[in-house]
C-alpha cells in the first residue's frame, strides 16, 4: 500500500518538478527583463534540487543527496553573482 | 669489448669536465686552465694508446643499441682516419687551451670560455669517431652550437654576434641539408651504420637519388669547410677570441667539412657529378682565398682566407677521385691544422702585445720580439709551401695530382695552372704577413710597445713549428706511419704506393714549386707599395661584401617575407582566425570520415526515458538560447549557459557518475561568478542599426550558421558513434576490480585520481598552478577599455542618489554593500563556516564516496568569493589574509613530498599501495599517504581558482586609483 502510494506521488512529483522546470525555461528565455531571468534562473536550480531528492528517494540511491545538498549550499552563489551584477555592476566592488 | 668501451669516455669527458668548468667562479682561471688541460693531455694520451688497434686498417668499434628497429644506435667508431683527427684535435686541443691561459684577460668570465671549448671539443670528437650517420649529424649539429657560442663569446662586441649569427645560420642550414642528404643515403641502404654504408658505394653511386644525396650532403660539407659560396661566414668569425680562432680554423670546426667528404670519399667519390661540383668548388676556393688573403689588412682576416683557400686545396684534391689525391688530402689536412693553429697564435700574439691586428699599424717587430717572429716566419713558410716544411710536401704531392689526367673536363685541364697561381698568391700573402709584421721601420702610432710574451705562451705555437720541421725534414720517419694507416682506413685494398721525402728529383712539380715562388716574390714586389696604405679588401671585390649580402637574405627572409606573408594570410581580428580554425577541423573531420569509413549507427527512440527527454530538451532549449543570445545579451547568455549546464550535471548523476557531477556543479557556479567579473570589464555592446542588414552581412552570417551547424553536428554524430558503439577491453575493468585492493579506496574515481593515475595528477595540478599564476600576471598588466572605466551606471545612480556632499567616495564604497544587500551579505558571511564544513566533509570522504580534493578545493573557493560578493575585497582583506599563492606552493609541495615519501620507503615514485592497505585492515582508516596527496590537490586547486577570481575582482580597486590619477593631473 504504502509502496503503491510512494510510487505515485514520486511519479507525480517528477513530472510536477519538471513542469515547474519548464516554465522556468519560459521565463528564462522570454525574459522580458533580466530579473525575471535572474530570478527564473534561481527557481530553477531550487526545483532541480528537488527533482533530484525525489529521484534519489526513488532510486534508493545515496549520490542524489550529495548533489541536491551542493546545490542548496551553493547553488545560490550563483544567483547571488548575478542579482549583485545587475544591481551594481559589478560582482566584487 | 672492454677495449672498444675506451671511445665512451672519450667522447663524453669533454662534455662533463665542461659541466664541471662552468660551476666554477669566474676568477678560476688557474684551475679552470689546469683541469681543461689535464682532460686534452689525458685524452690526447688516451687516443695514442689506440693506435695498435687502428694501425694497417683496424677499427675499433662500440655499439650501443639505443632503437635498433629504427636503425638508431649510438656507434663509436674510430679507425686510422678518425684517430689522426683525434690526435689532432685534442693534441692542438689542450696547446689552445694553454695558449689561451695567457690570452685571455682577467676580466674575460673563463668558465664560459673553457667549458664551451670543451664541449666545442667533445663534439668534434664525436664528428670523428661516430660510426653512425645520424648520430655524426646530431654531433655535427653540436659543433655549429658550440661555435655560434664560441665565436659569440665576446657578446658586447657587436660584431662578434654578428659573426656568430652568421656562422651558425650557414652551418646550421649546412647541417640541416646533410641531415636529409643522410636520411637519403639510409634510404637506398636501409642502414645509417657507418661500415654498411662504406661497403654499399656502387649501390648508391648507382641509385637514382645519387644526385640529391650527393648535393645535400656536399651542401652540409662546403658550409661547414667554407668553400665558396658559402666561406663568408668564416672571415666574420674573427671577431672570435684568437684561441678559438686558431682551434676552430685550424684543426677541428672547419675540418669537420674536409673530414666528412673524406669519410664518404669511398661512397660519393669518382662520378663525373662529383668531380664538377667539388672540383669547382675547390678550385673557385683555392683561388679566390688565396687572392683575398693578399688584401687583407687584419692579420687574423689574411689568415681567414688563407683557411678558406687551403681548404679550397683539400677539397680540390678530394674531387679528383685518385687515391693518391686523398693521401695528399688528408696530409693536407693534418700540415694545414699544425701550421695554422701555429700561426693564429703568433697572430694572437701580436694582438696581445702590440694593441692591433692591423698590418697598416704593425711593423718591425722582429727587432723586438725575435722569438715570436721567428716562429711565425716558420709557419710562414710551411704556408707558403717553402722546402723542408711540413706544407711543401703536400703541396708538391698536390702539384703532381694537378698534373695528372683525371678526366676530360676543362677543369682537369686548368687545375695545374690553378694550382701554380694559387701558390703564387699563397707565397705573395705569407711574404706580406712577415714582411708587413716584422721587417720595415716601427710606426709610431703603435698602440702599445710590444716585447716577447710569458714562454707558456709562446710554447704551443713553438711545439707546432717544431712538428712543421720535423714532418718537413723527416716526413717517412715521423707522420709516415700514421699517414698510411689514416689512408689505409679511407681507402682499403686501393691504397697507392706513394713516397714521402723531400727530394723527388728534377721533375714537374718541383718546377711549379720553384715557379709558383719566384712569382709570387715578385708579385709582392710591385703589390707592396700599395698593399701598405691600401683599404681592406681587394680591389673591386672590396664593394661586393659577403656580410652586407648575407644581411639583405637574412632581413629578406626573416623579416620583409615574413612581414609579407603575414599580411596575405594573417589577421587580428579573432573571428576570421576561429572560422578558419572550425573550418579546417570540420573539413579534416569529413575527410578523415570519408576515407576512413565511420559506423552508421540506427537512431533507436523505442526505449526512450520521457521524464530525461524533458530534461534534455530544457537543456538544449537553454544551449540553443545561449548561442543566440551569446553576441548581443551576453548577460541572458551566461543565464542560459547555466541553465544548460545544470541539466548536464542531472545527466551526470543521472547516469551515475555522481563524482562528475559533484564536481561540475561547482564549477559551474564557479564559473558564472568568474565570467560575470570579466563581463563588468568588457567593452560595451556595439549599437547597431537593425534595419539596414546588408546582403554582404547576411550572406556572412549564412556561411558562419551553416560553419556551426555543420561542426555542432559532426561533433554530435561522432559523440553518439563512439556512446553506441561495443567498447572494447579497456583498462577500466583493472581500476574496477583493484580500485579497494591496491588503492585502499571505494571511490574508484578517486583512488584513480590520486593513486592509479597519480603522477598525471601531479602534472596536471602543476599545470593549474602555472595557469593561475600566468592569469595573475597577465592580469597585473590590465589595462580597461576606456568606455568602462567609469564605476557602473548602476553604482553611479545610487551613490547620486544616497549622496551627501561632504562624504569622500571611500566612505561611500564601504557602505554600499550594507545598505543595498544587508540581509544577503549577513547570511553569506554566516554562510562561511558552513561551507568551509562542508569542503571539509567533502574531502575527508573523497576515498571511498564521492567527493575529494579538487571539488572541496572548489567549493572553499567559493567560500572565499562569497565573503568577498557579501561585503567588498577591501572590508574582506582587511579581516581575513587570503594567500592564494602560498596555498598553492603549499598544494604543490605536500604532492611533491607525498611521491617523495613513496621513494622512502624503497617505492616507486607516488605509488606504493601495500604501504597502506595494512593501515586500512588494521585501524579502518582511509588510505593514509592518498589522503595527504589529495591535500594537496585540495591546497593547489583552491589557491588557484581563489587567486584568478581575486586577481579579477582586484581590478576594481585599481580602477578607482586610476580613474583618480587623471583627474588630479587634469586639476594640475
Amino acid at each position: 500500500m504504502s509502496v503503491t502510494l510512494l510510487y505515485w506521488s514520486l511519479t507525480i512529483s517528477h513530472w510536477l518538478l519538471l513542469a515547474a522546470m519548464f516554465c522556468c525555461l519560459i521565463r528564462l528565455v522570454r525574459g522580458p527583463r533580466a530579473q525575471d531571468r535572474v530570478l527564473a534562473f534561481d527557481a530553477l536550480y531550487v526545483s532541480a534540487m528537488l527533482f533530484l531528492l525525489s529521484l534519489g528517494i526513488a532510486t534508493r540511491s545515496p549520490f542524489y543527496f550529495d548533489a541536491a545538498l551542493v546545490i542548496a549550499l551553493l547553488g545560490f552563489v550563483s544567483t547571488a553573482a548575478l542579482s549583485k551584477f545587475l544591481m551594481r555592476g559589478e560582482v566584487i566592488e | 669489448m672492454i677495449e672498444s668501451a675506451i671511445l665512451i669516455p672519450l667522447v663524453t669527458i669533454p662534455f662533463v669536465v665542461s659541466l664541471i668548468a662552468l660551476a666554477l667562479p669566474s676568477n678560476a682561471r688557474n684551475t679552470e686552465a689546469w683541469i681543461a688541460g689535464i682532460t686534452a693531455l689525458g685524452l690526447f694520451i688516451l687516443t695514442a694508446m689506440q693506435y695498435p688497434a687502428v694501425d694497417d686498417g683496424g677499427a675499433i668499434r662500440h655499439n650501443i643499441e639505443w632503437v635498433p628497429q629504427l636503425g638508431l644506435n649510438m656507434t663509436f667508431r674510430m679507425d686510422g682516419f678518425a684517430w689522426l683527427f683525434t690526435m689532432l684535435i685534442t693534441g692542438i686541443g689542450f696547446l689552445v687551451v694553454i695558449y689561451a691561459r695567457y690570452y685571455m684577460s682577467p676580466e674575460d668570465p673563463v668558465p664560459r670560455f673553457y667549458a664551451f671549448l670543451l664541449a666545442f671539443m667533445g663534439s668534434m670528437l664525436g664528428v670523428v669517431n661516430s660510426g653512425n650517420l645520424i648520430q655524426l649529424v646530431v654531433f655535427w649539429e653540436l659543433t655549429s652550437v658550440f661555435s655560434f657560442l664560441l665565436i659569440g663569446y665576446w657578446y658586447h662586441n657587436a660584431a662578434a654576434r654578428d659573426g656568430a649569427r652568421m656562422a651558425l645560420t650557414i652551418t646550421a642550414l649546412g647541417g640541416l641539408c646533410l641531415l636529409a642528404g643522410i636520411l637519403l643515403i639510409g634510404q637506398v641502404v636501409g642502414s645509417y651504420d657507418l661500415d654498411t654504408v662504406l661497403a654499399s658505394g656502387s649501390m648508391i653511386r648507382g641509385h637514382k637519388l645519387y644526385v640529391p644525396i650527393l648535393v645535400l650532403v656536399l651542401i652540409g660539407a662546403f658550409t661547414k669547410s667554407a668553400q665558396f659560396p658559402f666561406h663568408v661566414w668564416l672571415p666574420n668569425a674573427m671577431s672570435a677570441p684568437t684561441p678559438v680562432s686558431a682551434y676552430l680554423h685550424s684543426a677541428t670546426m672547419v675540418k669537420a667539412g674536409v673530414f666528412l667528404m673524406t669519410r664518404l670519399w669511398p661512397v660519393l667519390a669518382g662520378t663525373p657529378e662529383w668531380f664538377t661540383i667539388v672540383g669547382l668548388a675547390g678550385m673557385a676556393t683555392l683561388l679566390l682565398g688565396a687572392f683575398f688573403a693578399i688584401f687583407q689588412q687584419d692579420i687574423k682576416g689574411l689568415l681567414a682566407y688563407s683557411t678558406i683557400s687551403h681548404l679550397g686545396l683539400i677539397t680540390l684534391l678530394l674531387s679528383l677521385g685518385s687515391p693518391l689525391g686523398l693521401v695528399a688530402a688528408i696530409f693536407h689536412m693534418a700540415n694545414h691544422a699544425t701550421f695554422k693553429a701555429s700561426l693564429f697564435m703568433a697572430a694572437g700574439i701580436i694582438d696581445h702585445e702590440a694593441g692591433t691586428r692591423d698590418m697598416r699599424k704593425l711593423g718591425g717587430l722582429f727587432s723586438l720580439m725575435p722569438v715570436t717572429a721567428t716562429l711565425a716566419m716558420v709557419a710562414s713558410a710551411a704556408m707558403a709551401g717553402v722546402p723542408l716544411l711540413n706544407g711543401f710536401l703536400s703541396k708538391e704531392m698536390f702539384f703532381a695530382e694537378a698534373i695528372e689526367h683525371h678526366a676530360d673536363s676543362i677543369l682537369d685541364t686548368a687545375a695545374p695552372y690553378v694550382a701554380v697561381l694559387a701558390s703564387a698568391f699563397a707565397v705573395t700573402y705569407s711574404i706580406r704577413f712577415i714582411h708587413g709584421v716584422f721587417f720595415g721601420k716601427i710606426p709610431a702610432d703603435m698602440p702599445k710597445h710590444p716585447h716577447e710574451p710569458p714562454f707558456f705562451m709562446r710554447l704551443p705555437a713553438m711545439l707546432l713549428v717544431l712538428i712543421c720541421l720535423v714532418v718537413g725534414i723527416l716526413p717517412g720517419q715521423t707522420i709516415g706511419g700514421y699517414l698510411n694507416s689514416a689512408a689505409m682506413a679511407v681507402l682499403g685494398p686501393e691504397m697507392p704506393e706513394y713516397s714521402l721525402s723531400i727530394w723527388h728529383g728534377f721533375n714537374v712539380p718541383l718546377l711549379m714549386s720553384v715557379l709558383a715562388l719566384v712569382a709570387g716574390i715578385l708579385l709582392y714586389g710591385i703589390l707592396k707599395t700599395y698593399l701598405a696604405t691600401s683599404e681592406e679588401g681587394p680591389p673591386y671585390f672590396r664593394e661586393l661584401k659577403g656580410q652586407r649580402i648575407f644581411e639583405r637574405v637574412m632581413v629578406s627572409v626573416s623579416w620583409r617575407w615574413a612581414r609579407l606573408l603575414e599580411s596575405w594570410l594573417g589577421t587580428r581580428r579573432l573571428q576570421p582566425q576561429l572560422r578558419l580554425l572550425a573550418f579546417i577541423a570540420l573539413v579534416a573531420a569529413v575527410l578523415a570520415a570519408t576515407r576512413r569509413g565511420v559506423p552508421h549507427p540506427t537512431l533507436s527512440l523505442g526505449n526512450m526515458d520521457l521524464l530525461f527527454t524533458g530534461l534534455w530538451a530544457i537543456g538544449i532549449i537553454c544551449a540553443i538560447g545561449a548561442a543566440y543570445q551569446a553576441k548581443y545579451h551576453r548577460l541572458y547568455a551566461l543565464i542560459l549557459m547555466g541553465g544548460a549546464g545544470l541539466v548536464t550535471c542531472i545527466s551526470f548523476i543521472w547516469l551515475s557518475a555522481p563524482d562528475l557531477a559533484l564536481t561540475q556543479l561547482v564549477v559551474e557556479v564557479v564559473t558564472t561568478v568568474l565570467i560575470l567579473l570579466g563581463l563588468r570589464w568588457l567593452p560595451k555592446r556595439i549599437e547597431q542599426n537593425y534595419d539596414g542588414v546588408s546582403l554582404e552581412t547576411r550572406l556572412r552570417r549564412g556561411r558562419d550558421m551553416l560553419l556551426a551547424v555543420g561542426c555542432g553536428a559532426g561533433t554530435a554524430f561522432l559523440a553518439y558513434v563512439v556512446m553506441v558503439r561495443q567498447p572494447p577491453q579497456t583498462i577500466a575493468d583493472f581500476f574496477v576490480e583493484n580500485a579497494y585492493e591496491l588503492g585502499g579506496g571505494r571511490n574508484i574515481v578517486n583512488v584513480i585520481l590520486v593513486d592509479f593515475r597519480g603522477f598525471d595528477t601531479f602534472g596536471e595540478i602543476t599545470v593549474l598552478g602555472i595557469v593561475a599564476l600566468t592569469v595573475f600576471s597577465l592580469l597585473r598588466r590590465f589595462r580597461p577599455a576606456p568606455d568602462n572605466i567609469d564605476s557602473p551606471e548602476q553604482q553611479l545612480l545610487q551613490s547620486r542618489h544616497t549622496a551627501r556632499s561632504d562624504e569622500s567616495e571611500e566612505a561611500e564604497t564601504a557602505s554600499i554593500a550594507d545598505e543595498y544587500l544587508y540581509m544577503p551579505s549577513v547570511i553569506m558571511q554566516w554562510l562561511f563556516p558552513v561551507i568551509i564544513v562542508f569542503a571539509f566533509y567533502l574531502f575527508l570522504r573523497g576515498h571511498d564516496a564521492p567527493g575529494g580534493g579538487f571539488v572541496a578545493g572548489i567549493a572553499m573557493a567559493a567560500a572565499f568569493i562569497l565573503q568577498y560578493m557579501a561585503a567588498g575585497t577591501r572590508w574582506v582583506e582587511e579581516r581575513l589574509r587570503v594567500l592564494p599563492v602560498r596555498w598553492m606552493g603549499m598544494g604543490l609541495l605536500v604532492a611533491a613530498a607525498t611521491g617523495l615519501g613513496a621513494w622512502v620507503f624503497g617505492y616507486p615514485f607516488l605509488t606504493s599501495h601495500a604501504q597502506y592497505i595494512e593501515l586500512t585492515l588494521i585501524g579502518k582508516v582511509p588510505a593514509a599517504t592518498a589522503l595527504i596527496f589529495d591535500f594537496g590537490i585540495f591546497s593547489l586547486v583552491m589557491g588557484a581558482t581563489v587567486l584568478m577570481l581575486i586577481a579579477i575582482a582586484h581590478q576594481s580597486i585599481r580602477k578607482l586609483r586610476a580613474a583618480k590619477l587623471p583627474t588630479a593631473q587634469e586639476n594640475a
